[in-house]
C-alpha cells in the first residue's frame, strides 16, 4: 500500500508514535473530489420565475471551491491543511465530515467521527448547559448513558462550573466555545476534524486543548488540522497538505509543506505589494534599497545557524542632511520583533547625506530559529524621529532547526537523570 | 486505569486493529449502507435519542422565560373555538343547524390544528437548524421528524382538553365510533410527513415557502368542515357538480376531521358523513405512504446542498 510507505519516509520524529503506524489502516480516503458552489444572485420566487431557463444562468456564478482532490489519511496521523484564505480547507474538511456532498468524486471514511468546525453551533441558547451537552454529545453520536458517564469529566475539562445549569445565552464567548470543545473531545472519536477553532479560550485552556490532542496523538486517533498558525501545524502534524485554489498544491512533511505554503503567501504578498499603487511619500528622505544575504551564499538562499548576515540599505534625500542615524529591524511574520539597531545606538556617525548614501550592517553568528523573517530599514533624524521608513523592505529565510521551535536556537541535550 | 483519564484508553494497535474490520462508507449519505428510504428509517431509529431530545429541546425552548409555559398550547385554540363559537355558530347562525357545535368546532379544531402545526413546523426545520446541520452531519430528516413530536405533544394536550369539554357538555363520545380516532390521526401524520419532507427541503432553496405555507394553510382550513358541516357541502354541490363534491370530501384533510367528529361528536348522524368513510381513509392513507416516498426521494436529492444553502 502506498500510503503506508509515504507515512513512514514521512516519519516524525517529534511525536511518540507506536510502531503499529507501519501498518495503519486508511481512516479516510478521497477520490477526485470536486465541489462546485453555484453563487445565485436571485433568492426570492419572484426573481427565480423571471429570470428561469436560460435568463437564470446568466444569474448565477459558478465557483470551484475543490478541483480534483485526492487523499488517503492513514490512522493515526495528524494532518495539516494548509491554505491562504478561500483556499478549499473548510470546504474540504466539511465534505470529509459529510456536511457537504461533493460535486463529483467521493469521499469515504470508517470509524466515529467528531468535528470541531464551527464550535458551539449547535448550541441553542435558551438551553441550560446541561442540557446543551447532552443535545450535543447525542448529535456527535453518543447515547445517553455514555453522556452521563462522562459528563463529570466534560464539566471538569470545560471549567464551567456552577453555571453548567444557566442558559447558554448568558454564557461568555469563551465559555460557550469551552464547553463545546469539552463536548466533542470526550466523543471518543476516531477522526476528529479541527477547524480554526484551538485559538479559543485563555492561555490555560489553549494548553489543556494541545495537551488533549497530543493525547489523542497517542492514542493513535485521526486529527485534521485547518490552521493558519504554521507553528501550530508544524508542531502537531507528521503530514500537512498545501490547498491553493481549491486544487492540491503540496502534499509531504509538515514542515516541508509549511515553507511551501510560505512562498505562495510571500509570492501573493510581493503581488499585492506591487497592485497597489506605489505610495509616492511626500518627504523629501528615501529608503530606496534593501537588500540581506548571507555571507558567502547565494542571495535569497537559505541562511544557515552561524551565518553572518549582511544587511545593505540606500538612502536618498533631496535637500542635505547635516546629521542623520540609519537603522533597521528584525521581525517575524506576525510581526513580533526580534532584533533591531541603529546607528546611534552602534556608536556610528553618518557623514551629512549629500543626495544619497548606502550603509551596511554586518550581523555574525546569527541563531535565528527557522521561518521567515522581515526586515524594515528606516533612517531618522539625531532626536530619533524618523525621516522615512520602508516596511517589510526585505525577507530572508532561516534554514528549520531540526532540534527545537522558536525564533532563537538554543544547543540544548537531555539526558536521563535519577528521580 | 487512573481516575484522571477521560477517555478510554484504547491504544493505537487496538484502535487501528478495529478500524481495520469497519467498512469505508461513504461520508455525508450512510443510508446509502441501507438502502434508500426503507434504510432512513432504521438509521432514524438509531438515532432516536437523538430525536426525543430535538423534540424535547423544541418544546422546552418554546415557552422557555414566559410565566405560563404550557398554557399558552391551550390558549390559541380556546380562543378560536370562542371565536367560531361565537361569530359563526351564535351570531350567523351556524349552530342551530349543529348540535353540540362547541365540540364539533374543538374536534375539528384540534386535528386541524395537528396538521397545521407538523406543516408549519417541518416547513422552517431545516432553515432554523442550520447551526446543527452546518456542524455534523445526522440524518437530516429527523428535523422535521422532530417536528412533527413536538405538535404530536401540542397535540395530546389539545385532546385532553377536547376529552375534558365532552365531559363537561355531558356527550363523553362512549361509542364504537372512537375507533375512528386512529385512521384520522394516521392520515394526518402520512400527510404531514410527506409534505412536511418536501417543504423542508424547498425551504432551504426558496424561503417564500414558508410564507406560502401560511397563506395556504389558513385556506386548507376554511377548505374542510370545521366550522360548517359535511352536509352543508353536500347540499350545495349535490347532482350536477357531484365530482366537486367527491374532490372536496377526499382532501385527506377533509377525511380526517371528518373521522375526528366521527369519533368525538355525539351530535351527527348519517347524513353529516359520507358513505364509506373508513374506505376514503384507507385509500388516501395508501396513497399519502406514496407520496412520502416520492417526496422523501426529493428531500435526499435536495439534502447533499443544505450546509452550503444555509
Amino acid at each position: 500500500m502506498d500510503v503506508t510507505t509515504s507515512m513512514s519516509t514521512t516519519h516524525d520524529t517529534t511525536h511518540l508514535r507506536d510502531a503499529a503506524t507501519a501498518s495503519s489502516p486508511t481512516v479516510v480516503s478521497i477520490e477526485n473530489v470536486s465541489k462546485k458552489f453555484v453563487i445565485r444572485k436571485d433568492n426570492s420566487l419572484k426573481e427565480r420565475l423571471v429570470t428561469l431557463g436560460r435568463a437564470g444562468r446568466r444569474h448565477s456564478e459558478a465557483f470551484w471551491a475543490l478541483k480534483d482532490v485526492s487523499l488517503d489519511i492513514p490512522a493515526g496521523s495528524t494532518i495539516g491543511l494548509l491554505g491562504p484564505n478561500g483556499s478549499g480547507k473548510s470546504t474540504l474538511l466539511k465534505a470529509i465530515g459529510g456536511i457537504i456532498e461533493p460535486t463529483t468524486g467521493s469521499i469515504k471514511r470508517r470509524g466515529r467521527l467528531a468535528a470541531l468546525l464551527e464550535l458551539g453551533a449547535g448550541f441553542h441558547p435558551d438551553l441550560t448547559g446541561r442540557e446543551n451537552v447532552f443535545l450535543n454529545a447525542s448529535i456527535l453520536g453518543l447515547s445517553q448513558a455514555e453522556t452521563e458517564e462522562k459528563f463529570d469529566d466534560i464539566l471538569t475539562f470545560s471549567g464551567i462550573g456552577d453555571f453548567i445549569d444557566t442558559q447558554v445565552k448568558f454564557y461568555s464567548s469563551g465559555m460557550y466555545v469551552r464547553l463545546a470543545f469539552a463536548v466533542a473531545i470526550h466523543t471518543d472519536p476516531d477522526v476528529l476534524l479541527v477547524d480554526e477553532v484551538l485559538a479559543v479560550g485563555d492561555e490555560a485552556f489553549q494548553r489543556k486543548c494541545l495537551d488533549k490532542i497530543r493525547e489523542f496523538q497517542q492514542q493513535g486517533r485521526t486529527i485534521i488540522l485547518v490552521s493558519h498558525s504554521l507553528g501550530q501545524v508544524q508542531e502537531l502534524c507528521d503530514r500537512a497538505v498545501v490547498l491553493s485554489k481549491g486544487e492540491v498544491k503540496f502534499e509531504g512533511s509538515a514542515a516541508d509543506a509549511v515553507k511551501n505554503f510560505r512562498d505562495i503567501l510571500e509570492g501573493r504578498r510581493v503581488a499585492e505589494a506591487e497592485a497597489a499603487a506605489p505610495e509616492v511619500e511626500a518627504t523629501p528622505g528615501h529608503v530606496t534599497k534593501t537588500v540581506v544575504h548571507a555571507e558567502g551564499r547565494a542571495p535569497g538562499a537559505e541562511i544557515q545557524p552561524g551565518d553572518t548576515i549582511v544587511v545593505r540599505m540606500e538612502y536618498s534625500h533631496t535637500t542635505p542632511l547635516e546629521k542623520w542615524h540609519s537603522g533597521f529591524k528584525i521581525e517575524t511574520n506576525l510581526g513580533t520583533q526580534v532584533y533591531g539597531t541603529d546607528s546611534r545606538m552602534l556608536g556610528l556617525d553618518h557623514a551629512p547625506l549629500r543626495g544619497t548614501a548606502a550603509v551596511e550592517y554586518r550581523l555574525s553568528d546569527v541563531q535565528l530559529g527557522g521561518g521567515p523573517y522581515f526586515v524594515h530599514s528606516f533612517f531618522a533624524q539625531p532626536n530619533g524621529a524618523h525621516i522615512a521608513i520602508q516596511r517589510q523592505a526585505a525577507r530572508f529565510v532561516m534554514a528549520d532547526d531540526e532540534r527545537a521551535s522558536g525564533v532563537i536556537r538554543i544547543s540544548a541535550s537531555a539526558r536521563p537523570v535519577a528521580p | 486505569m487512573p481516575m484522571t483519564t477521560t477517555t478510554p484508553s484504547t491504544t493505537s494497535a487496538e484502535r487501528f486493529a478495529r478500524l481495520e474490520q469497519e467498512t469505508m462508507v461513504v461520508a455525508g449519505q450512510p443510508s446509502k449502507v441501507f438502502g434508500g428510504t426503507f434504510g432512513i428509517v432504521r438509521e432514524i431509529f438509531a438515532h432516536r435519542q437523538l430525536l426525543d431530545l430535538l423534540i424535547r429541546r423544541d418544546l422546552k425552548s418554546r415557552y422557555k422565560d414566559s410565566a405560563l409555559g404550557f398554557v399558552w398550547t391551550l390558549i390559541r385554540p380556546i380562543t378560536q373555538l370562542i371565536i367560531y363559537y361565537f361569530v359563526m355558530g351564535q351570531i350567523l347562525g351556524a349552530a342551530r343547524s349543529i348540535p353540540e357545535f362547541a365540540i364539533y368546532i374543538f374536534s375539528g379544531l384540534t386535528i386541524y390544528g395537528l396538521f397545521s402545526e407538523i406543516i408549519a413546523g417541518s416547513t422552517s426545520s431545516i432553515v432554523s437548524n442550520g447551526g446543527l446541520i452546518k456542524k455534523v452531519y445526522t440524518p437530516r430528516e429527523i428535523y422535521p421528524l422532530a417536528s412533527i413530536g413536538s405538535a404530536l405533544f401540542n397535540f395530546a394536550i389539545q385532546l385532553l382538553v377536547l376529552f375534558a369539554a365532552t365531559l363537561v357538555t355531558g356527550s363523553f363520545p362512549l361509542h364504537l365510533d372512537l375507533l375512528y380516532f386512529f385512521p384520522s390521526v394516521v392520515l394526518v401524520l402520512v400527510y404531514g410527513t410527506a409534505f412536511g419532507l418536501l417543504l423542508a427541503a424547498l425551504n432551504v432553496y426558496l424561503r417564500d415557502m414558508q410564507y406560502l405555507v401560511e397563506v395556504l394553510l389558513m385556506l386548507a382550513m376554511w377548505a374542510s368542515p370545521i366550522v360548517y358541516s359535511w352536509n352543508m357541502v353536500a347540499n350545495g354541490l349535490s347532482g350536477t357538480h357531484g365530482w366537486l363534491l367527491q374532490l372536496y370530501t377526499d382532501n385527506p384533510v377533509t377525511l380526517a376531521v371528518l373521522g375526528f367528529h366521527r369519533a368525538f361528536w355525539t351530535g351527527g348522524d348519517a347524513s353529516h358523513y359520507p358513505d364509506e368513510l373508513l374506505l376514503r381513509m384507507g385509500v388516501a392513507s395508501l396513497v399519502g405512504l406514496v407520496l412520502v416516498y416520492a417526496f422523501h426521494r426529493v428531500f435526499a436529492r435536495l439534502q447533499g446542498n443544505f450546509a452550503q444553502e444555509l
